[in-house]
């Protein structure tokens, strides 16, 4: 045993994913907590680099454009993986379907009946005056009432049992290549981890995808549905993403210049002619998707594919106009949704809000700014947030201004004590805060969750911030498949 | 398949298979530039007419003035602002892989992405005349290594065909070329073919397209420049050959019509090139000319080219 190197107890405020406060590991975690200490530091360095070396020969890049420097960057992967137990999975994948379902149904009604709003749980004005509400999709008609049917939820922890919602990915949540390739990475460095521990298999999230897209083809199709994944191309950040899933599905990987309409109807140009497009996983924002409906200037787009998506004639996942579901101020009432369409309690928490539209709420954030998190309603990406704490006086001052100038622009939250893991750094293990962002995936046949999701990690010491523009890093997710529903409390 | 990707693929097929090309070309300029010139009492200076081989010669002028071991190397190894530079071919293969991903197998994509970082983290910087022909091996190998993860794990389906398409057009102009200039330099016009021969220049020549050893189990002979002609032209043996190379297009070109079910123009041109080059005997090339055929073949060739992009809605 290598006595320099040592599992550090997590400072006591905050919750440790793997360790307790009195420094022994939390139950099931004990054989990681061993081969933690037990593996020399020479050998974790020197699988470190390796793995840098995996990620950038398999070419899994996050591109970065007009920052300067390597467009083409690694996103920090941490070797020290993430667990959670069997019981701590189920009580989450529970409460993930759950919200999911609601925020498929509120989808659906706001762009029918409204019957949330009428009922008066959602102002009115929230939805309807709000940018990401489409009226080019009141009265459309949907397969199977999906609209999101790939869902990426931020979960994080401040307690054993405590998890918060902190965003729903409603759009184009992106993320999933990484967790099924920080696998394949983790068993290429370290087989003799996997072997000491039962861990739930995510690989065949791919097929659970597709077939989420057979299930929700149009009424026109008749035979097995052509499905294709619809990316910007090569400059997009997520290019590696688009193109992973288009592989691992065994679809085309296409751009808007190879898809054309004709007699509603989606086409593709394929060197044996035209060919015909089912479903449309499109990794491409609703402004960009149709020159003629959206934005004039796309060149990523698809002239006319809207009149044949309202017609019926095409699927779209997501779906147009899902963007209402993943607004920072909607989701304040997503705890309402869930009781108003399903009739249940909400298993997972929301993080407290406060909207600055709302008197009370503005006063209470101007007065608290050294206490919250302040995001932009339409932001996304880590981008434009004030972490109150974390800011010096001017900037706080700075930011003031803009939501005086902006208030309903604005939601604030309580700086959560979100949990730690250990994480390899520079000199040793040290506990570094993370979120999870695990993918549900919403057919008309069912709701499919693959064991586990992308576990973000903010590699700076005492950083809150998990987003890989800025700066965030990764690990291996690790659901347990036994043993540990015996320890794992009150969700057994 | 997408017209975009099949676009991809051929294109990468052509880049992977001019860089290799384009080693084999200053390897034998280097080799040529080691002999000494007894006409001429000196060193050669085989430099110029590696340019012209690569079809970079004007570029090359322009910019540096004049062909020598330095200026063939940084220009047409190292210039990225040279299209036909080993940098912009592997650069240019690697940008047409990295589209089309999904259609290479990742042995492939790792293949070419590592041959990427390696030159684009090592050699970039280091290369020089003294690791030269270190560097040179090294874009051989990969462009073989390239070759034998395709041939090993790729399904034949479309992609391969492709690929494939886009490798044996581009070797045959490339051998086209290497024979041009190498007559028009080793054998000047007016000096009969049995004239006096180096023979270790035309073992460099052959050496260049790898066929030394082939061409004397082929002719149990010495070395006859007629007979390096035959074997680079009409020899379906010999794998650089013009004959075989189209062979290879004609064939998947057949493969690509048979998967769609119809004929295409781009057949036409391909079969009726590879039937002359098939039916010819060398003493008619040599009765019209052998650089005069050779234009012509370039020539014919480059149409082949324009007709396939065309018939397969490359330029979208």
């Amino acid at each position: 045993m290598s006595d320099n190197v040592q599992v550090n107890p997590a400072q006591p405020v905050f919750f440790d994913e793997l360790v307790q406060p009195d420094g022994r590991p939390r139950k099931g975690m004990e054989q990681l907590a061993e081969w933690m200490v037990q593996a020399p530091r020479d050998m974790l360095k020197v699988r470190q680099t390796e793995a840098e070396a995996l990620f950038r020969r398999i070419g899994i890049t996050f591109a970065v454009y007009g920052e300067g420097g390597d467009p083409e960057r690694l996103i920090p992967f941490d070797i020290v993986p993430r667990i959670l137990l069997a019981s701590e999975w189920a009580f989450l994948s529970k409460g993930l379907e759950q919200r999911v379902k609601a925020l498929n149904m509120f989808l659906h009604d706001v762009y029918h009946d409204r019957n949330i709003i009428q009922a008066g749980k959602i102002p009115e004005r929230l939805v309807l005056q709000n940018k990401a509400y489409l009226p080019e999709m009141r009265g459309v008609d949907v397969p199977g009432g999906i609209y999101t049917h790939i869902a990426g939820i931020d979960l994080v922890r401040t307690g054993p049992e405590e998890f918060y919602v902190l965003e729903d990915n409603t759009r184009t949540p992106s993320g999933v290549s990484y967790m099924l390739q920080n696998r394949e990475v983790m068993m290429r460095l370290f087989p003799d981890l996997f072997g000491r521990h039962q861990v739930a298999p995510v690989d065949r999230y791919p097929e659970e995808l597709l077939a989420s897209l057979q299930s929700v083809a149009p009424r026109t199709c008749d035979g097995e549905p052509t499905v294709v994944v619809l990316s910007p191309g090569l400059y997009n950040s997520a290019y590696y993403e688009h193109t992973f899933l288009a592989d691992k599905m065994g679809v085309e990987l296409v751009e808007g210049q190879d898809l054309f309409v004709k007699d509603n109807a989606v086409y593709m140009r394929t060197t044996g002619g035209p060919k015909r497009v089912d479903v449309i996983y499109r990794r491409i924002d609703d402004d960009f998707l149709d020159p003629l409906a959206f934005r004039a200037d796309s060149s990523l787009g698809v002239p006319g594919i809207m009149n044949v998506y309202r017609a019926g004639g095409v699927t779209l996942a997501n779906a147009v106009g899902g963007g209402i579901a993943d607004d920072k101020a909607i989701y304040m009432y997503v705890p309402e949704m869930i009781r108003f369409y399903l009739g249940e309690e909400p298993l997972l928490k929301n993080v407290p809000t406060y909207w600055c539209a709302e008197d009370d709420d503005y006063k209470y954030v101007m007065d608290h700014l050294d206490e919250l998190v302040v995001k932009e309603v339409a932001g996304s990406g880590g981008y434009g947030m004030l972490v109150g704490p974390k800011a010096t006086p001017d900037e706080r001052a700075a930011y003031a201004l803009r939501i005086q100038a902006n208030p309903t622009e604005f939601i604030a939250q309580p700086t959560l004590a979100l949990s730690t893991c250990p994480t390899f750094v520079a000199d040793g293990y040290a506990p570094r805060h993370l979120d999870l962002r695990p993918f549900v995936l919403v057919g008309a046949d069912k709701v499919r969750l693959v064991p586990g999701g992308l576990t973000r990690v903010a590699m700076q010491p005492g950083s809150l911030v998990v987003n890989s523009s800025q700066g965030g890093g990764t690990k291996d997710t690790w659901v347990l498949e036994n043993g540990s529903s015996k320890n794992g409390g009150a969700h057994a | 398949m997408l017209s975009r990707t099949a676009a991809s693929l051929y294109w990468m097929g052509r880049y992977m298979e001019r860089a290799e090309n384009l080693a084999r070309i200053i390897e034998v300029g280097y080799r040529m530039s080691q002999m000494p010139d007894l006409e001429a009492g000196g060193m050669r200076n085989e430099w110029p007419s590696s340019a012209v081989t690569a079809a970079c010669e004007e570029g090359l002028i322009e910019k540096h003035g004049v062909a020598n071991l330095d200026t063939v190397i940084s220009y047409i190894g190292l210039d990225d602002e040279n299209p036909s530079s080993i940098h912009s071919c592997l650069k240019t293969a690697r940008t047409n892989a990295r589209a089309v991903r999904t259609a290479l197998t990742s042995e492939m994509w790792e293949s070419l992405n590592d041959t990427w970082l390696e030159f684009n983290g090592q050699w970039l910087k280091s290369l020089k005349s003294d690791n030269l022909l270190g560097f040179l091996d090294w874009v051989k190998t990969r462009s073989t290594m390239f070759r034998g993860a395709m041939l090993g794990t790729m399904l034949r389906d479309e992609a391969f065909y492709f690929i494939n398409l886009g490798a044996f057009l581009e070797r045959a102009d490339n051998t086209a070329r290497i024979l041009d200039v190498k007559f028009h330099v080793l054998l000047p016009s007016g000096q009969d073919i049995g004239g006096s021969v180096d023979y270790y220049q035309w073992a460099t020549v052959l050496r260049s397209v790898s066929a030394l050893g082939s061409y004397h189990w082929i002719f149990r002979d010495t070395i006859h420049p007629w007979k390096v002609a035959e074997l680079l032209i009409l020899r379906k043996e010999m794998p650089r050959s013009l004959v075989y190379s189209l062979s290879q297009v004609n064939r998947f070109l057949g493969d690509i019509a048979n998967l769609h079910g119809r004929r295409y123009d781009c057949q036409r041109l391909a079969g009726r090139l590879h039937a002359e080059l098939d039916y010819s005997k060398v003493e008619d090339i040599y009765q019209n000319g052998l650089h005069e055929y050779l234009t012509t073949f370039l020539e014919r060739n480059d149409d082949l080219g324009a007709e396939i992009s065309d018939n397969f809605h490359f330029y979208l």
